[in-house]
Protein backbone atom coordinates (compact mmCIF):
# COMPACT_ATOMS: atom_id res chain seq x y z
CA UNK A 1 0.00 0.00 0.00
CA UNK A 2 2.13 2.86 -1.18
CA UNK A 3 -0.98 4.82 -3.24
CA UNK A 4 -2.09 7.98 -1.88
CA UNK A 5 -4.70 6.80 0.81
CA UNK A 6 -8.09 8.94 0.93
CA UNK A 7 -8.08 9.72 4.67
CA UNK A 8 -10.85 12.07 5.25
CA UNK A 9 -13.83 13.51 2.74
CA UNK A 10 -15.75 16.76 3.80
CA UNK A 11 -18.93 17.78 2.08
CA UNK A 12 -19.40 21.11 3.13
CA UNK A 13 -23.00 23.20 1.94
CA UNK A 14 -23.01 26.64 3.00
CA UNK A 15 -20.68 25.79 5.55
CA UNK A 16 -18.80 28.46 7.13
CA UNK A 17 -15.73 26.42 7.38
CA UNK A 18 -14.03 22.69 6.74
CA UNK A 19 -11.97 21.59 9.30
CA UNK A 20 -9.18 18.35 9.19
CA UNK A 21 -7.85 17.79 12.95
CA UNK A 22 -5.86 14.92 11.81
CA UNK A 23 -2.34 15.41 10.37
CA UNK A 24 -0.04 12.49 11.72
CA UNK A 25 0.60 9.21 10.22
CA UNK A 26 2.13 10.34 7.15
CA UNK A 27 4.85 12.73 5.58
CA UNK A 28 2.63 13.89 2.28
CA UNK A 29 -0.76 15.77 2.84
CA UNK A 30 -2.87 16.13 -0.76
CA UNK A 31 -5.91 18.29 -0.33
CA UNK A 32 -7.91 18.17 -2.93
CA UNK A 33 -10.53 20.91 -3.36
CA UNK A 34 -13.61 20.17 -5.87
CA UNK A 35 -16.22 22.81 -7.16
CA UNK A 36 -15.81 25.40 -4.60
CA UNK A 37 -18.85 27.81 -5.09
CA UNK A 38 -18.94 30.67 -2.44
CA UNK A 39 -22.50 32.25 -1.39
CA UNK A 40 -20.52 35.63 -1.83
CA UNK A 41 -19.26 36.32 -5.05
CA UNK A 42 -15.92 37.26 -5.73
CA UNK A 43 -14.35 36.10 -2.55
CA UNK A 44 -11.44 33.46 -2.38
CA UNK A 45 -10.80 30.46 -0.71
CA UNK A 46 -8.45 30.19 1.67
CA UNK A 47 -6.26 28.02 4.79
CA UNK A 48 -4.85 28.61 7.75
CA UNK A 49 -3.32 25.65 10.06
CA UNK A 50 -2.74 25.36 13.99
CA UNK A 51 0.25 24.07 15.66
CA UNK A 52 0.55 21.83 18.77
CA UNK A 53 0.04 23.51 21.93
CA UNK A 54 -1.09 26.52 20.15
CA UNK A 55 -4.69 27.71 20.13
CA UNK A 56 -6.56 29.10 17.01
CA UNK A 57 -5.79 28.95 13.02
CA UNK A 58 -2.75 31.75 12.68
CA UNK A 59 0.45 30.29 12.64
CA UNK A 60 3.17 32.26 10.68
CA UNK A 61 3.38 32.02 7.06
CA UNK A 62 5.50 33.58 4.88
CA UNK A 63 4.08 32.99 0.85
CA UNK A 64 3.77 33.69 -2.80
CA UNK A 65 1.21 34.11 -5.40
CA UNK A 66 0.86 34.31 -8.86
CA UNK A 67 -1.40 34.07 -11.63
CA UNK A 68 -2.27 33.28 -15.13
CA UNK A 69 -5.68 34.59 -16.49
CA UNK A 70 -7.51 34.85 -19.36
CA UNK A 71 -11.12 36.59 -19.96
CA UNK A 72 -13.88 35.20 -21.41
CA UNK A 73 -14.02 37.97 -23.49
CA UNK A 74 -10.73 37.69 -25.00
CA UNK A 75 -10.09 41.26 -23.79
CA UNK A 76 -7.31 40.77 -21.38
CA UNK A 77 -4.80 37.68 -20.21
CA UNK A 78 -1.25 38.02 -18.54
CA UNK A 79 0.90 36.46 -15.92
CA UNK A 80 1.03 38.37 -12.79
CA UNK A 81 2.81 38.17 -8.99
CA UNK A 82 0.18 38.79 -6.44
CA UNK A 83 1.58 41.01 -3.97
CA UNK A 84 -2.20 41.43 -2.33
CA UNK A 85 -2.24 37.69 -1.64
CA UNK A 86 0.99 36.62 -0.25
CA UNK A 87 2.56 37.49 3.38
CA UNK A 88 5.51 38.19 4.11
CA UNK A 89 5.59 36.45 8.12
CA UNK A 90 1.96 36.93 8.43
CA UNK A 91 -0.61 35.08 10.47
CA UNK A 92 -3.40 35.58 8.23
CA UNK A 93 -5.10 32.80 6.16
CA UNK A 94 -3.54 32.25 3.04
CA UNK A 95 -5.10 32.46 -0.15
CA UNK A 96 -5.28 29.20 -2.61
CA UNK A 97 -7.42 31.57 -5.35
CA UNK A 98 -8.17 34.91 -5.54
CA UNK A 99 -12.13 35.86 -6.48
CA UNK A 100 -14.30 33.06 -7.17
CA UNK A 101 -17.79 33.96 -9.21
CA UNK A 102 -21.01 32.84 -6.94
CA UNK A 103 -23.51 32.15 -9.79
CA UNK A 104 -24.59 28.83 -9.73
CA UNK A 105 -21.65 27.27 -12.05
CA UNK A 106 -19.24 28.98 -11.08
CA UNK A 107 -16.43 27.38 -8.76
CA UNK A 108 -12.80 26.97 -7.96
CA UNK A 109 -10.43 23.32 -8.03
CA UNK A 110 -7.15 22.62 -7.10
CA UNK A 111 -4.87 20.50 -5.30
CA UNK A 112 -2.93 21.55 -2.11
CA UNK A 113 0.21 19.44 -1.37
CA UNK A 114 1.62 20.20 2.64
CA UNK A 115 5.27 18.41 3.76
CA UNK A 116 5.65 17.05 6.86
CA UNK A 117 3.41 18.82 9.12
CA UNK A 118 4.19 16.54 12.28
CA UNK A 119 8.12 17.51 11.87
CA UNK A 120 9.37 19.17 14.56
CA UNK A 121 12.48 20.48 13.00
CA UNK A 122 11.57 21.49 10.00
CA UNK A 123 9.14 24.51 8.91
CA UNK A 124 6.20 23.02 6.76
CA UNK A 125 6.39 23.51 3.02
CA UNK A 126 3.48 23.40 1.03
CA UNK A 127 2.29 24.71 -2.53
CA UNK A 128 -0.87 24.73 -4.40
CA UNK A 129 -2.20 24.97 -7.89
CA UNK A 130 -6.20 26.06 -8.30
CA UNK A 131 -8.59 27.42 -11.45
CA UNK A 132 -11.03 29.48 -10.45
CA UNK A 133 -13.56 30.93 -12.44
CA UNK A 134 -13.56 34.37 -11.19
CA UNK A 135 -16.43 36.60 -10.11
CA UNK A 136 -15.01 39.31 -13.55
CA UNK A 137 -15.14 36.32 -15.65
CA UNK A 138 -12.19 34.87 -16.16
CA UNK A 139 -10.16 31.64 -16.22
CA UNK A 140 -7.45 32.11 -13.41
CA UNK A 141 -4.95 29.93 -13.17
CA UNK A 142 -3.62 30.65 -9.33
CA UNK A 143 -0.39 28.98 -7.44
CA UNK A 144 0.87 29.54 -4.30
CA UNK A 145 3.46 28.33 -1.83
CA UNK A 146 5.22 28.80 1.35
CA UNK A 147 6.14 27.57 4.09
CA UNK A 148 4.59 27.91 7.89
CA UNK A 149 7.05 29.22 9.90
CA UNK A 150 7.29 27.12 12.71
CA UNK A 151 8.59 23.58 14.28
CA UNK A 152 5.97 22.57 16.04
CA UNK A 153 3.74 20.18 14.79
CA UNK A 154 1.17 20.86 13.01
CA UNK A 155 -1.98 19.20 14.02
CA UNK A 156 -5.19 21.08 11.98
CA UNK A 157 -5.68 23.07 9.15
CA UNK A 158 -8.73 25.01 8.25
CA UNK A 159 -10.71 26.15 5.10
CA UNK A 160 -13.16 28.84 4.14
CA UNK A 161 -13.77 31.39 2.37
CA UNK A 162 -12.47 35.27 2.66
CA UNK A 163 -16.34 35.91 3.39
CA UNK A 164 -19.31 34.23 3.90
CA UNK A 165 -20.08 30.37 3.56
CA UNK A 166 -19.17 28.10 0.61
CA UNK A 167 -20.12 24.51 -0.84
CA UNK A 168 -17.20 22.24 -1.58
CA UNK A 169 -16.18 18.78 -1.63
CA UNK A 170 -12.66 18.96 0.15
CA UNK A 171 -10.74 15.11 0.70
CA UNK A 172 -7.49 14.60 2.39
CA UNK A 173 -4.79 12.05 1.15
CA UNK A 174 -1.97 10.83 2.86
CA UNK A 175 1.57 9.70 1.18
CA UNK A 176 4.23 7.78 3.04
CA UNK A 177 2.79 6.16 6.21
CA UNK A 178 4.79 7.16 8.88
CA UNK B 1 -1.01 13.88 -11.02
CA UNK B 2 -3.01 11.61 -11.32
CA UNK B 3 -2.82 7.37 -11.88
CA UNK B 4 -2.16 5.08 -8.95
CA UNK B 5 1.41 5.35 -6.99
CA UNK B 6 3.93 2.39 -6.21
CA UNK B 7 6.76 3.44 -3.66
CA UNK B 8 9.66 1.71 -5.63
CA UNK B 9 12.21 2.92 -3.86
CA UNK B 10 13.26 5.34 -1.07
CA UNK B 11 16.39 7.05 0.78
CA UNK B 12 16.85 8.52 3.55
CA UNK B 13 19.78 10.90 3.71
CA UNK B 14 22.06 11.82 6.57
CA UNK B 15 25.11 13.64 6.03
CA UNK B 16 25.07 12.51 2.42
CA UNK B 17 27.16 14.21 -0.84
CA UNK B 18 24.50 12.09 -2.89
CA UNK B 19 21.24 10.34 -3.15
CA UNK B 20 21.62 7.75 -6.37
CA UNK B 21 18.49 5.35 -7.83
CA UNK B 22 20.50 3.26 -9.64
CA UNK B 23 17.85 0.50 -10.31
CA UNK B 24 14.18 0.58 -10.74
CA UNK B 25 13.85 2.69 -13.85
CA UNK B 26 12.80 0.78 -15.97
CA UNK B 27 10.17 0.28 -18.43
CA UNK B 28 7.54 -1.08 -15.88
CA UNK B 29 6.11 2.53 -15.61
CA UNK B 30 5.34 5.40 -18.26
CA UNK B 31 5.79 7.84 -15.40
CA UNK B 32 7.81 8.20 -12.53
CA UNK B 33 7.04 10.43 -9.72
CA UNK B 34 9.90 11.79 -6.97
CA UNK B 35 8.95 13.16 -3.53
CA UNK B 36 11.79 15.23 -2.04
CA UNK B 37 10.82 16.00 1.86
CA UNK B 38 13.56 18.28 3.88
CA UNK B 39 15.80 18.36 1.96
CA UNK B 40 18.25 19.97 4.31
CA UNK B 41 22.21 21.40 2.71
CA UNK B 42 24.93 21.24 5.14
CA UNK B 43 26.12 24.15 2.64
CA UNK B 44 24.16 27.51 2.56
CA UNK B 45 23.18 29.23 -0.40
CA UNK B 46 23.52 26.49 -2.87
CA UNK B 47 21.96 25.06 -5.88
CA UNK B 48 20.40 21.49 -5.47
CA UNK B 49 19.97 19.38 -8.16
CA UNK B 50 20.08 16.26 -10.13
CA UNK B 51 21.39 14.16 -13.15
CA UNK B 52 20.73 11.28 -14.71
CA UNK B 53 23.01 8.64 -16.62
CA UNK B 54 21.62 6.52 -19.84
CA UNK B 55 21.69 2.89 -20.73
CA UNK B 56 25.28 2.22 -22.02
CA UNK B 57 27.06 5.66 -20.61
CA UNK B 58 28.90 6.10 -17.56
CA UNK B 59 28.72 9.13 -14.98
CA UNK B 60 25.50 11.59 -14.34
CA UNK B 61 26.30 13.62 -17.66
CA UNK B 62 23.23 13.49 -20.04
CA UNK B 63 22.36 16.61 -22.11
CA UNK B 64 19.76 18.71 -21.24
CA UNK B 65 17.85 21.81 -22.31
CA UNK B 66 15.43 23.26 -19.56
CA UNK B 67 13.51 26.00 -18.13
CA UNK B 68 13.88 27.78 -15.12
CA UNK B 69 11.24 30.30 -13.35
CA UNK B 70 10.74 30.88 -9.58
CA UNK B 71 8.32 32.85 -7.66
CA UNK B 72 9.91 34.79 -4.01
CA UNK B 73 8.92 36.18 -0.92
CA UNK B 74 10.86 36.82 1.74
CA UNK B 75 10.31 37.68 5.29
CA UNK B 76 11.06 40.84 4.95
CA UNK B 77 8.28 41.64 2.08
CA UNK B 78 10.60 41.67 -1.42
CA UNK B 79 9.05 39.88 -4.12
CA UNK B 80 9.74 38.28 -7.43
CA UNK B 81 7.99 36.30 -10.22
CA UNK B 82 11.42 35.73 -13.00
CA UNK B 83 12.49 33.78 -15.37
CA UNK B 84 15.88 32.36 -14.30
CA UNK B 85 18.68 32.23 -17.20
CA UNK B 86 21.48 31.13 -14.78
CA UNK B 87 19.97 28.14 -14.01
CA UNK B 88 18.78 27.02 -17.05
CA UNK B 89 20.40 24.75 -19.94
CA UNK B 90 20.74 25.01 -23.26
CA UNK B 91 21.98 21.37 -24.04
CA UNK B 92 24.07 21.35 -21.00
CA UNK B 93 25.41 18.22 -19.35
CA UNK B 94 25.43 20.21 -15.69
CA UNK B 95 23.21 18.74 -12.61
CA UNK B 96 19.95 20.59 -13.36
CA UNK B 97 19.00 22.76 -10.22
CA UNK B 98 15.75 22.82 -9.18
CA UNK B 99 15.98 24.99 -6.34
CA UNK B 100 18.77 28.34 -5.62
CA UNK B 101 20.07 30.23 -2.51
CA UNK B 102 18.84 27.38 -0.18
CA UNK B 103 19.32 28.00 3.95
CA UNK B 104 21.31 25.64 5.69
CA UNK B 105 19.44 26.71 9.17
CA UNK B 106 18.26 23.67 11.26
CA UNK B 107 14.90 24.21 10.03
CA UNK B 108 14.90 24.89 6.47
CA UNK B 109 15.66 23.00 3.37
CA UNK B 110 13.50 21.67 0.14
CA UNK B 111 10.42 20.28 -0.66
CA UNK B 112 8.47 19.26 -3.62
CA UNK B 113 8.22 16.48 -6.08
CA UNK B 114 9.57 15.86 -9.54
CA UNK B 115 7.65 13.80 -12.89
CA UNK B 116 9.74 12.03 -15.31
CA UNK B 117 8.61 10.54 -18.77
CA UNK B 118 8.83 7.20 -19.77
CA UNK B 119 12.94 7.21 -19.10
CA UNK B 120 12.73 3.38 -20.77
CA UNK B 121 12.06 5.05 -24.23
CA UNK B 122 14.91 4.37 -26.99
CA UNK B 123 12.67 6.53 -29.51
CA UNK B 124 11.87 9.84 -27.70
CA UNK B 125 13.78 12.11 -25.57
CA UNK B 126 13.19 12.53 -21.80
CA UNK B 127 10.57 15.13 -20.92
CA UNK B 128 10.66 15.91 -16.82
CA UNK B 129 9.11 18.82 -14.79
CA UNK B 130 9.93 19.87 -10.73
CA UNK B 131 7.83 22.03 -8.51
CA UNK B 132 9.84 22.71 -5.17
CA UNK B 133 8.96 25.28 -2.71
CA UNK B 134 12.27 26.24 -0.11
CA UNK B 135 13.76 28.17 2.16
CA UNK B 136 16.10 30.19 0.93
CA UNK B 137 18.23 33.72 0.93
CA UNK B 138 17.43 36.83 -0.62
CA UNK B 139 19.33 39.80 -0.32
CA UNK B 140 20.35 38.29 3.78
CA UNK B 141 16.65 37.63 4.33
CA UNK B 142 15.36 34.46 4.69
CA UNK B 143 12.68 33.71 1.52
CA UNK B 144 10.13 31.66 0.16
CA UNK B 145 10.95 30.46 -3.01
CA UNK B 146 8.90 28.54 -5.18
CA UNK B 147 10.94 27.40 -8.26
CA UNK B 148 9.80 25.47 -11.49
CA UNK B 149 12.12 23.58 -13.85
CA UNK B 150 10.70 21.82 -16.98
CA UNK B 151 12.64 20.19 -19.83
CA UNK B 152 13.87 17.42 -21.47
CA UNK B 153 17.28 15.18 -21.35
CA UNK B 154 18.19 14.98 -25.22
CA UNK B 155 18.63 11.56 -25.21
CA UNK B 156 16.49 8.73 -26.90
CA UNK B 157 18.83 5.95 -24.70
CA UNK B 158 16.75 4.54 -22.06
CA UNK B 159 17.44 6.37 -18.28
CA UNK B 160 18.23 4.15 -15.67
CA UNK B 161 19.78 5.91 -13.20
CA UNK B 162 19.27 9.36 -11.29
CA UNK B 163 21.08 11.15 -8.97
CA UNK B 164 20.61 14.14 -6.69
CA UNK B 165 22.74 16.34 -4.83
CA UNK B 166 23.93 19.99 -4.00
CA UNK B 167 27.09 20.95 -5.65
CA UNK B 168 29.29 21.00 -2.43
CA UNK B 169 28.93 19.52 1.27
CA UNK B 170 26.00 17.17 2.29
CA UNK B 171 22.49 17.34 3.37
CA UNK B 172 20.16 15.08 5.53
CA UNK B 173 16.43 14.53 3.92
CA UNK B 174 13.99 11.90 2.13
CA UNK B 175 13.45 11.27 -1.35
CA UNK B 176 10.71 8.77 -2.92
CA UNK B 177 10.32 7.37 -5.66
CA UNK B 178 7.14 5.79 -7.20
CA UNK B 179 6.03 4.41 -10.12
CA UNK B 180 2.78 6.04 -11.87
CA UNK B 181 -0.10 3.17 -13.47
Amino acid sequence: MSDWKLLNTSTASGASSVEFTSLTGYKIFKFVFIDVNPATDGEALQFQVNASGQTGFNETMTTTMFKSYHYESGSYSGLVYETDHDQAQGTAYQKLTTSIGSDSDECGAGELFLFNPASTTYVKHFYARANQYASAVYSGDVFTAGYINVTAAITGIDFKMSSGNLDAVIKQYGLVAT
Amino acid sequence: MSGKLTLISSATASGASNVSFTSGIDSTYDEYLFFFVNLNPSVTLLEFGFQVNASGQSGFNETITSTTWLAEHSEADATGLEYRTSEDQANGTAYQPFQLNTSNDSDSGISGSMSLFNPSSTTFVKHFYINTNAMGINAGNSSSCNYFVSGYINTTSAITEIDFKPPSGTFDGNIYMYGVS
